[in-house]
Protein backbone atom coordinates (compact mmCIF):
# COMPACT_ATOMS: atom_id res chain seq x y z
CA UNK A 1 0.00 0.00 0.00
CA UNK A 2 1.52 3.30 -1.01
CA UNK A 3 1.43 6.39 2.23
CA UNK A 4 1.87 9.80 0.76
CA UNK A 5 1.85 12.79 2.98
CA UNK A 6 1.27 15.93 1.14
CA UNK A 7 2.77 19.23 2.05
CA UNK A 8 2.19 18.89 5.73
CA UNK A 9 2.03 21.51 8.45
CA UNK A 10 0.99 21.92 11.86
CA UNK A 11 1.38 24.46 14.78
CA UNK A 12 0.17 23.77 18.19
CA UNK A 13 -0.96 27.98 18.24
CA UNK A 14 1.18 29.83 17.12
CA UNK A 15 4.45 27.58 17.08
CA UNK A 16 5.12 25.77 13.85
CA UNK A 17 5.99 22.48 15.13
CA UNK A 18 5.47 20.86 11.17
CA UNK A 19 6.44 22.70 8.10
CA UNK A 20 5.76 21.66 4.31
CA UNK A 21 6.44 17.74 5.36
CA UNK A 22 5.98 15.78 2.45
CA UNK A 23 7.49 12.30 1.76
CA UNK A 24 6.19 8.89 0.37
CA UNK A 25 6.29 5.32 1.84
CA UNK A 26 7.41 2.66 -0.22
CA UNK A 27 5.21 -0.63 0.09
CA UNK A 28 6.72 -3.42 1.74
CA UNK A 29 10.21 -1.60 3.24
CA UNK A 30 10.80 -0.33 6.40
CA UNK A 31 11.39 3.23 6.61
CA UNK A 32 13.13 4.82 10.03
CA UNK A 33 12.12 8.40 10.79
CA UNK A 34 14.89 10.01 12.48
CA UNK A 35 14.96 13.20 14.80
CA UNK A 36 15.58 14.29 17.91
CA UNK A 37 13.62 14.71 20.41
CA UNK A 38 11.35 17.52 19.82
CA UNK A 39 11.90 17.22 15.92
CA UNK A 40 7.82 17.01 15.68
CA UNK A 41 8.19 13.11 15.21
CA UNK A 42 4.78 12.43 17.56
CA UNK A 43 3.07 15.47 15.64
CA UNK A 44 3.62 13.49 12.41
CA UNK A 45 2.41 10.40 13.92
CA UNK A 46 -0.40 12.14 15.58
CA UNK A 47 -1.90 13.00 12.10
CA UNK A 48 -1.22 9.58 10.53
CA UNK A 49 -3.47 8.27 13.21
CA UNK A 50 -6.02 11.10 13.27
CA UNK A 51 -5.18 11.43 16.76
CA UNK A 52 -4.63 15.22 15.65
CA UNK A 53 -7.08 17.02 12.76
CA UNK A 54 -4.91 17.40 9.57
CA UNK A 55 -4.40 21.55 9.05
CA UNK A 56 -2.51 21.67 6.17
CA UNK A 57 -1.67 19.24 3.55
CA UNK A 58 -2.93 15.41 3.29
CA UNK A 59 -2.29 12.02 3.92
CA UNK A 60 -3.50 9.61 1.34
CA UNK A 61 -3.57 5.89 1.97
CA UNK A 62 -3.63 4.08 -1.63
CA UNK A 63 -4.40 7.27 -3.08
CA UNK A 64 -7.94 7.84 -0.17
CA UNK A 65 -7.70 10.55 1.29
CA UNK A 66 -7.44 10.56 5.21
CA UNK A 67 -9.70 13.52 5.57
CA UNK A 68 -12.62 11.68 3.08
CA UNK A 69 -11.69 8.27 3.93
CA UNK A 70 -10.83 8.13 7.59
CA UNK A 71 -12.65 5.01 8.65
CA UNK A 72 -10.89 3.53 5.44
CA UNK A 73 -7.50 4.43 6.75
CA UNK A 74 -7.82 3.59 10.20
CA UNK A 75 -8.91 -0.08 8.90
CA UNK A 76 -5.13 -0.18 6.99
CA UNK A 77 -2.82 1.23 10.00
CA UNK A 78 -1.27 -0.40 13.17
CA UNK A 79 -0.31 1.22 15.53
CA UNK A 80 2.09 1.22 18.21
CA UNK A 81 2.36 4.27 20.85
CA UNK A 82 5.47 5.53 22.63
CA UNK A 83 3.87 5.33 25.94
CA UNK A 84 2.20 1.72 27.46
CA UNK A 85 -1.29 1.35 26.28
CA UNK A 86 -1.83 -1.57 27.79
CA UNK A 87 -4.46 -2.68 30.46
CA UNK A 88 -1.78 -3.97 33.06
CA UNK A 89 -4.40 -5.65 34.93
CA UNK A 90 -6.23 -7.32 32.24
CA UNK A 91 -4.35 -10.49 30.71
CA UNK A 92 -2.45 -10.64 27.53
CA UNK A 93 -5.10 -12.34 25.76
CA UNK A 94 -8.22 -9.71 27.46
CA UNK A 95 -6.24 -6.90 25.66
CA UNK A 96 -6.32 -8.50 22.22
CA UNK A 97 -9.69 -8.87 22.31
CA UNK A 98 -10.46 -5.92 23.00
CA UNK A 99 -8.52 -4.46 20.40
CA UNK A 100 -10.28 -6.64 17.79
CA UNK A 101 -13.68 -5.79 18.93
CA UNK A 102 -13.20 -2.12 18.59
CA UNK A 103 -12.43 -3.21 14.64
CA UNK A 104 -15.00 -5.22 14.42
CA UNK A 105 -14.18 -8.63 15.13
CA UNK A 106 -16.29 -11.26 16.52
CA UNK A 107 -14.79 -12.93 20.19
CA UNK A 108 -14.44 -16.01 17.71
CA UNK A 109 -12.41 -14.36 15.05
CA UNK A 110 -10.31 -12.16 17.47
CA UNK A 111 -9.13 -15.51 19.04
CA UNK A 112 -8.03 -16.90 16.51
CA UNK A 113 -6.34 -14.27 15.47
CA UNK A 114 -4.69 -13.02 18.73
CA UNK A 115 -3.36 -17.17 19.25
CA UNK A 116 -2.24 -16.76 15.93
CA UNK A 117 -0.11 -13.61 16.66
CA UNK A 118 0.88 -14.50 20.37
CA UNK A 119 2.46 -17.75 18.70
CA UNK A 120 3.95 -15.30 16.17
CA UNK A 121 5.40 -13.70 18.88
CA UNK A 122 6.36 -16.63 21.14
CA UNK A 123 3.84 -15.57 23.46
CA UNK A 124 1.26 -17.71 23.52
CA UNK A 125 2.10 -19.38 26.90
CA UNK A 126 1.83 -15.94 28.48
CA UNK A 127 -1.53 -15.39 26.98
CA UNK A 128 -3.74 -15.58 30.28
CA UNK A 129 -1.16 -14.04 32.25
CA UNK A 130 -1.94 -10.36 33.06
CA UNK A 131 0.00 -7.85 31.39
CA UNK A 132 1.60 -6.27 34.84
CA UNK A 133 3.76 -9.52 35.21
CA UNK A 134 4.99 -9.36 31.73
CA UNK A 135 8.82 -7.46 31.29
CA UNK A 136 8.88 -4.47 28.89
CA UNK A 137 10.27 -6.33 25.99
CA UNK A 138 7.48 -8.62 26.51
CA UNK A 139 5.05 -5.84 26.84
CA UNK A 140 6.55 -3.70 23.92
CA UNK A 141 5.46 -7.35 21.90
CA UNK A 142 2.30 -7.78 22.76
CA UNK A 143 1.28 -4.38 21.37
CA UNK A 144 2.67 -5.35 17.96
CA UNK A 145 0.57 -8.20 17.81
CA UNK A 146 -2.01 -5.92 18.86
CA UNK A 147 -1.59 -3.83 16.41
CA UNK A 148 -1.46 -6.26 13.73
CA UNK A 149 -4.65 -8.30 14.57
CA UNK A 150 -6.68 -6.50 12.06
CA UNK A 151 -4.29 -7.23 9.75
CA UNK A 152 -3.43 -3.65 8.36
CA UNK A 153 -0.72 -2.90 5.97
CA UNK A 154 0.76 -0.30 7.44
CA UNK A 155 2.75 -0.25 10.46
CA UNK A 156 3.59 3.07 12.44
CA UNK A 157 5.65 2.48 15.70
CA UNK A 158 6.34 5.59 17.66
CA UNK A 159 9.69 5.40 19.27
CA UNK A 160 8.80 2.15 20.34
CA UNK A 161 11.96 0.87 22.11
CA UNK A 162 11.70 3.74 24.80
CA UNK A 163 12.37 2.57 28.28
CA UNK A 164 13.95 -1.15 27.14
CA UNK A 165 17.29 -2.24 27.59
CA UNK A 166 19.87 -2.76 24.37
CA UNK A 167 19.56 -6.29 23.96
CA UNK A 168 15.20 -5.93 24.34
CA UNK A 169 15.72 -2.96 21.97
CA UNK A 170 17.61 -4.43 19.23
CA UNK A 171 15.34 -7.99 19.53
CA UNK A 172 12.24 -5.99 19.05
CA UNK A 173 13.79 -3.61 16.18
CA UNK A 174 15.00 -7.21 14.47
CA UNK A 175 11.66 -8.61 14.76
CA UNK A 176 9.61 -5.77 12.86
CA UNK A 177 12.09 -5.93 10.32
CA UNK A 178 11.54 -9.82 10.35
CA UNK A 179 7.22 -9.02 9.69
CA UNK A 180 8.54 -6.05 6.95
CA UNK A 181 10.23 -9.20 5.00
CA UNK A 182 7.90 -11.99 5.57
CA UNK A 183 4.63 -10.28 5.40
CA UNK A 184 4.88 -7.00 3.09
CA UNK A 185 4.29 -5.09 5.68
CA UNK A 186 5.00 -1.08 5.07
CA UNK A 187 6.76 -0.06 8.33
CA UNK A 188 7.52 3.53 9.57
CA UNK A 189 9.89 3.37 13.10
CA UNK A 190 9.92 6.58 14.89
CA UNK A 191 13.23 7.02 16.94
CA UNK A 192 16.06 9.13 18.15
CA UNK A 193 18.41 6.41 18.16
CA UNK A 194 20.46 5.95 15.21
CA UNK A 195 22.04 2.62 16.25
CA UNK A 196 18.08 1.24 15.61
CA UNK A 197 18.59 2.64 11.69
CA UNK A 198 20.62 0.76 9.18
CA UNK A 199 22.28 2.21 5.99
CA UNK A 200 20.05 0.40 3.58
CA UNK A 201 17.03 1.71 4.97
CA UNK A 202 14.60 4.49 3.83
CA UNK A 203 15.41 6.84 6.09
CA UNK A 204 13.69 10.24 6.97
CA UNK A 205 15.53 13.10 8.93
CA UNK A 206 12.88 15.57 10.61
CA UNK A 207 14.51 18.41 12.35
CA UNK A 208 12.62 21.38 13.82
CA UNK A 209 9.34 19.73 11.76
CA UNK A 210 11.35 19.90 8.37
CA UNK A 211 12.61 17.21 6.67
CA UNK A 212 15.78 17.77 5.82
CA UNK A 213 16.46 14.06 3.85
CA UNK A 214 14.69 11.38 2.78
CA UNK A 215 16.30 8.30 1.26
CA UNK A 216 18.20 4.75 1.89
CA UNK A 217 20.74 6.00 4.26
CA UNK A 218 23.89 5.42 2.00
CA UNK A 219 22.18 7.62 -0.37
CA UNK A 220 22.05 10.08 2.10
CA UNK A 221 25.52 10.01 3.22
CA UNK A 222 26.98 10.32 0.18
CA UNK A 223 25.25 13.59 -0.48
CA UNK A 224 26.17 14.70 2.73
CA UNK A 225 29.73 13.57 2.11
CA UNK A 226 29.83 11.43 5.16
CA UNK A 227 30.95 8.36 6.14
CA UNK A 228 28.38 7.13 8.89
CA UNK A 229 24.46 7.79 9.53
CA UNK A 230 25.40 9.04 12.62
CA UNK A 231 27.58 11.80 10.84
CA UNK A 232 24.80 12.37 8.29
CA UNK A 233 22.52 12.79 11.40
CA UNK A 234 25.31 14.94 13.43
CA UNK A 235 26.06 17.12 10.54
CA UNK A 236 22.07 17.86 9.67
CA UNK A 237 20.66 18.58 13.28
CA UNK A 238 23.55 19.02 15.53
CA UNK A 239 22.40 16.02 17.46
CA UNK A 240 23.39 12.55 18.24
CA UNK B 1 -18.77 -1.07 8.50
CA UNK B 2 -21.27 -3.12 9.13
CA UNK B 3 -24.22 -3.57 11.89
CA UNK B 4 -22.51 -6.17 13.22
CA UNK B 5 -18.84 -4.98 13.41
CA UNK B 6 -20.69 -2.09 15.92
CA UNK B 7 -21.87 -4.88 17.63
CA UNK B 8 -18.98 -6.43 18.30
CA UNK B 9 -17.49 -3.13 19.44
CA UNK B 10 -19.76 -2.45 21.48
CA UNK B 11 -19.94 -5.54 23.59
CA UNK B 12 -16.12 -5.43 23.36
CA UNK B 13 -16.04 -2.08 25.01
CA UNK B 14 -18.90 -3.36 27.62
CA UNK B 15 -16.83 -5.88 28.75
CA UNK B 16 -13.82 -4.39 29.19
CA UNK B 17 -14.94 -2.25 31.39
CA UNK B 18 -16.69 -5.15 33.25
CA UNK B 19 -13.18 -6.97 33.51
CA UNK B 20 -11.59 -3.57 34.76
CA UNK B 21 -14.21 -3.29 37.59
CA UNK B 22 -13.95 -6.91 38.58
CA UNK B 23 -10.15 -6.23 39.16
CA UNK B 24 -10.99 -3.02 40.85
CA UNK B 25 -13.62 -4.30 42.83
CA UNK B 26 -12.24 -3.15 46.33
CA UNK B 27 -12.44 0.30 44.81
CA UNK B 28 -16.02 0.51 43.72
CA UNK B 29 -16.90 -0.85 46.76
CA UNK B 30 -15.05 1.67 49.01
CA UNK B 31 -16.60 4.08 46.25
CA UNK B 32 -20.31 2.90 48.09
CA UNK B 33 -18.80 4.34 51.11
CA UNK B 34 -19.71 7.71 50.44
CA UNK B 35 -23.60 7.37 49.61
CA UNK B 36 -23.80 5.57 52.82
CA UNK B 37 -22.91 7.61 55.24
CA UNK B 38 -24.81 9.95 53.73
CA UNK B 39 -27.99 7.39 54.09
CA UNK B 40 -27.34 6.35 57.43
CA UNK B 41 -25.33 9.16 59.48
CA UNK B 42 -26.56 12.22 57.69
CA UNK B 43 -29.74 11.35 57.23
CA UNK B 44 -30.06 9.99 60.74
CA UNK B 45 -29.17 13.43 62.11
CA UNK B 46 -31.12 15.32 59.66
CA UNK B 47 -33.95 13.31 59.96
CA UNK B 48 -35.85 15.33 63.17
CA UNK B 49 -34.54 18.91 61.64
CA UNK B 50 -36.56 18.38 58.01
CA UNK B 51 -40.25 16.75 58.44
CA UNK B 52 -40.99 15.51 54.94
CA UNK B 53 -44.28 15.79 54.66
CA UNK B 54 -46.54 14.02 51.85
CA UNK B 55 -45.68 14.94 48.46
CA UNK B 56 -45.44 12.72 44.95
CA UNK B 57 -44.75 10.39 44.31
CA UNK B 58 -44.68 9.27 48.02
CA UNK B 59 -48.24 8.54 49.14
CA UNK B 60 -47.80 8.62 52.73
CA UNK B 61 -45.22 10.30 54.89
CA UNK B 62 -41.67 9.13 54.51
CA UNK B 63 -38.32 8.78 56.33
CA UNK B 64 -35.99 11.01 55.39
CA UNK B 65 -33.67 8.30 54.66
CA UNK B 66 -36.65 7.03 51.82
CA UNK B 67 -36.46 10.80 50.58
CA UNK B 68 -32.67 11.19 49.63
CA UNK B 69 -32.43 7.48 48.64
CA UNK B 70 -33.17 8.54 45.06
CA UNK B 71 -30.35 11.43 45.16
CA UNK B 72 -28.46 9.40 46.55
CA UNK B 73 -28.39 7.46 43.30
CA UNK B 74 -27.89 9.86 41.50
CA UNK B 75 -24.61 11.13 43.71
CA UNK B 76 -23.60 7.71 43.04
CA UNK B 77 -23.54 8.00 39.65
CA UNK B 78 -22.42 11.97 39.32
CA UNK B 79 -19.22 10.99 41.39
CA UNK B 80 -18.69 7.79 39.25
CA UNK B 81 -19.45 10.07 35.87
CA UNK B 82 -17.26 13.07 36.27
CA UNK B 83 -14.37 10.68 37.50
CA UNK B 84 -14.90 8.51 34.64
CA UNK B 85 -14.96 11.14 32.20
CA UNK B 86 -11.42 12.78 33.93
CA UNK B 87 -9.72 9.34 33.78
CA UNK B 88 -10.65 8.84 29.84
CA UNK B 89 -8.58 12.24 29.06
CA UNK B 90 -6.05 12.72 31.85
CA UNK B 91 -4.95 9.69 33.63
CA UNK B 92 -5.89 6.07 34.09
CA UNK B 93 -7.92 5.37 30.84
CA UNK B 94 -5.55 7.23 28.39
CA UNK B 95 -4.19 4.31 26.87
CA UNK B 96 -7.47 2.63 26.65
CA UNK B 97 -8.58 5.63 24.95
CA UNK B 98 -5.86 5.56 22.61
CA UNK B 99 -6.81 2.39 21.38
CA UNK B 100 -10.23 3.13 21.37
CA UNK B 101 -9.41 5.99 18.99
CA UNK B 102 -7.47 3.64 16.45
CA UNK B 103 -11.04 2.16 15.96
CA UNK B 104 -12.65 2.89 12.57
CA UNK B 105 -16.00 3.12 14.11
CA UNK B 106 -17.01 6.78 14.12
CA UNK B 107 -15.92 8.69 16.62
CA UNK B 108 -19.35 9.89 18.35
CA UNK B 109 -20.27 5.99 18.48
CA UNK B 110 -17.25 5.25 20.21
CA UNK B 111 -17.22 7.49 23.06
CA UNK B 112 -21.04 7.25 23.91
CA UNK B 113 -20.26 3.54 23.75
CA UNK B 114 -17.20 4.19 25.97
CA UNK B 115 -19.46 6.56 28.37
CA UNK B 116 -22.38 4.11 28.10
CA UNK B 117 -20.30 1.56 29.63
CA UNK B 118 -18.73 3.20 32.32
CA UNK B 119 -22.29 4.08 33.29
CA UNK B 120 -23.14 0.81 33.57
CA UNK B 121 -20.77 0.10 35.72
CA UNK B 122 -22.51 2.96 37.80
CA UNK B 123 -25.64 2.04 37.64
CA UNK B 124 -24.67 -1.82 39.25
CA UNK B 125 -23.00 0.05 42.08
CA UNK B 126 -26.59 1.68 42.43
CA UNK B 127 -28.56 -1.15 42.41
CA UNK B 128 -26.03 -2.37 45.05
CA UNK B 129 -26.82 1.18 47.27
CA UNK B 130 -30.73 0.10 47.00
CA UNK B 131 -29.87 -3.12 48.25
CA UNK B 132 -28.04 -1.70 51.29
CA UNK B 133 -30.54 0.86 51.93
CA UNK B 134 -33.22 -2.00 52.48
CA UNK B 135 -31.46 -2.11 55.78
CA UNK B 136 -32.31 1.44 56.72
CA UNK B 137 -36.19 0.78 55.74
CA UNK B 138 -36.21 2.61 52.22
CA UNK B 139 -38.51 -0.15 50.58
CA UNK B 140 -39.47 0.92 46.98
CA UNK B 141 -42.08 -1.44 45.00
CA UNK B 142 -40.36 -4.44 43.67
CA UNK B 143 -40.91 -3.56 40.42
CA UNK B 144 -39.45 0.08 40.70
CA UNK B 145 -36.41 -1.90 41.02
CA UNK B 146 -36.93 -2.26 36.80
CA UNK B 147 -38.85 1.08 36.46
CA UNK B 148 -35.96 2.88 37.59
CA UNK B 149 -33.64 1.22 34.81
CA UNK B 150 -33.75 4.05 31.95
CA UNK B 151 -33.50 6.47 34.28
CA UNK B 152 -30.40 5.43 35.54
CA UNK B 153 -29.15 5.35 32.22
CA UNK B 154 -30.00 8.47 30.98
CA UNK B 155 -28.33 10.19 34.19
CA UNK B 156 -25.46 8.56 33.05
CA UNK B 157 -25.38 9.04 30.21
CA UNK B 158 -25.82 12.93 30.20
CA UNK B 159 -23.37 13.12 33.33
CA UNK B 160 -20.85 11.17 31.66
CA UNK B 161 -21.62 13.49 28.40
CA UNK B 162 -21.12 16.46 30.83
CA UNK B 163 -17.84 15.12 32.44
CA UNK B 164 -16.60 14.49 29.05
CA UNK B 165 -17.19 18.19 28.09
CA UNK B 166 -15.95 19.63 31.21
CA UNK B 167 -12.72 17.72 30.69
CA UNK B 168 -11.92 18.38 27.12
CA UNK B 169 -12.77 22.29 27.00
CA UNK B 170 -11.83 23.19 30.77
CA UNK B 171 -8.31 22.85 31.42
CA UNK B 172 -8.43 24.82 34.97
CA UNK B 173 -10.48 21.62 36.03
CA UNK B 174 -8.15 18.52 35.34
CA UNK B 175 -8.27 17.39 38.61
CA UNK B 176 -11.15 16.05 40.44
CA UNK B 177 -10.20 18.17 43.53
CA UNK B 178 -11.54 21.74 40.89
CA UNK B 179 -14.74 19.26 39.65
CA UNK B 180 -15.77 18.35 43.36
CA UNK B 181 -15.73 22.09 43.92
CA UNK B 182 -17.01 23.48 41.18
CA UNK B 183 -19.64 21.23 39.40
CA UNK B 184 -20.12 17.93 41.55
CA UNK B 185 -20.88 19.78 44.56
CA UNK B 186 -23.10 22.67 43.02
CA UNK B 187 -24.60 20.31 41.15
CA UNK B 188 -25.60 18.07 43.86
CA UNK B 189 -26.28 20.91 46.64
CA UNK B 190 -28.59 22.51 44.07
CA UNK B 191 -30.85 20.38 43.18
CA UNK B 192 -33.74 18.15 44.71
CA UNK B 193 -31.51 15.36 46.04
CA UNK B 194 -31.27 16.39 49.92
CA UNK B 195 -34.53 18.51 50.10
CA UNK B 196 -37.63 19.10 48.30
CA UNK B 197 -37.62 21.94 46.03
CA UNK B 198 -40.40 23.86 48.20
CA UNK B 199 -38.30 23.71 51.29
CA UNK B 200 -35.75 25.59 49.15
CA UNK B 201 -38.25 28.15 47.81
CA UNK B 202 -39.14 29.18 51.49
CA UNK B 203 -35.34 29.56 52.23
CA UNK B 204 -33.86 31.20 49.51
CA UNK B 205 -36.77 32.19 46.09
CA UNK B 206 -33.27 33.21 43.85
CA UNK B 207 -31.94 29.31 45.01
CA UNK B 208 -34.86 28.05 44.34
CA UNK B 209 -34.77 29.53 41.15
CA UNK B 210 -31.04 28.17 40.37
CA UNK B 211 -32.15 24.83 41.40
CA UNK B 212 -34.84 24.67 38.44
CA UNK B 213 -32.23 25.04 35.97
CA UNK B 214 -29.97 22.32 37.17
CA UNK B 215 -30.37 19.21 35.10
CA UNK B 216 -29.24 16.99 37.93
CA UNK B 217 -32.27 18.27 39.47
CA UNK B 218 -34.86 16.42 37.04
CA UNK B 219 -32.47 13.99 36.67
CA UNK B 220 -32.96 12.99 40.49
CA UNK B 221 -36.85 13.46 40.27
CA UNK B 222 -36.64 10.87 36.85
CA UNK B 223 -34.96 7.83 39.56
CA UNK B 224 -37.47 9.54 42.39
CA UNK B 225 -40.70 9.06 40.06
CA UNK B 226 -39.54 5.81 38.48
CA UNK B 227 -38.65 4.15 41.53
CA UNK B 228 -42.25 4.49 42.57
CA UNK B 229 -43.37 3.66 40.13
CA UNK B 230 -44.93 6.88 39.07
CA UNK B 231 -44.69 8.48 35.74
CA UNK B 232 -42.85 12.29 35.43
CA UNK B 233 -42.98 13.35 32.02
CA UNK B 234 -41.45 17.04 32.90
CA UNK B 235 -38.45 15.18 34.71
CA UNK B 236 -37.97 12.72 32.03
CA UNK B 237 -38.24 14.59 29.02
CA UNK B 238 -35.33 17.53 30.57
CA UNK B 239 -33.08 14.48 31.51
CA UNK B 240 -33.54 12.92 27.92
CA UNK B 241 -33.27 16.48 26.40
CA UNK B 242 -30.34 17.31 27.95
CA UNK B 243 -28.65 14.02 27.47
CA UNK B 244 -29.02 14.30 24.33
CA UNK B 245 -27.57 18.07 23.70
CA UNK B 246 -24.82 17.15 26.28
CA UNK B 247 -23.76 13.94 24.02
CA UNK B 248 -23.78 15.53 21.00
CA UNK B 249 -21.69 18.41 22.19
CA UNK B 250 -19.38 16.07 24.04
CA UNK B 251 -18.90 13.93 20.83
CA UNK B 252 -18.60 16.81 18.19
CA UNK B 253 -16.60 18.40 20.61
CA UNK B 254 -14.00 15.91 21.24
CA UNK B 255 -10.24 16.66 20.09
CA UNK B 256 -7.59 14.84 21.36
CA UNK B 257 -5.19 16.98 21.25
CA UNK B 258 -6.98 19.16 23.57
CA UNK B 259 -6.42 15.89 26.46
CA UNK B 260 -3.36 14.15 26.99
CA UNK B 261 -3.95 10.76 24.81
CA UNK B 262 -1.26 12.05 22.29
CA UNK B 263 0.76 11.76 25.37
CA UNK B 264 1.89 15.49 25.32
CA UNK B 265 1.10 18.22 27.21
CA UNK B 266 -2.46 19.16 26.34
CA UNK B 267 -2.40 22.51 23.75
Amino acid sequence: MTIEARNLGFRYGDKPVLREVSFALTSGRFHALLGPNGAGKSTLFGLLTRLLALQQGDILLAGQSLKKQPAEAMRRIGVVFQQNALDLDLTVRQNLQYHAALHGLSRKEARKRGDRELARFELLDRANDAVRQLNGGHRRRVEIARALLHEPSLLLLDEPTVGLDVASRKALNEHVRTLCEQDGLTVLWATHLIEEVRESDRVLILHQGQLLADGTGSAICEAEGTQTLADTFHALTGAG
Amino acid sequence: MKAAHYWHCFVGIQTREWLRFWQQRTRFASALVRPLLWLVVFAAGFRAVLGISIIPPYQTYITYETYIAPGLCGMIILFNSMQGALSMVYDRELGSMRVLLMSPLPRPFLLVTKLLAMGVVSIGQVYVFLLLALLVDVEPPLWGYLAVLPALVLTSLMLGALGLLIATWIKQLENFAGVMNFVIFPMFFMSSALYPLWKMNEASPWLYWVCQFNPFTYAVEAIRFSLYLEWNPVAYGITAGVTVVLALLATAGFRPQRTKILGTKPA
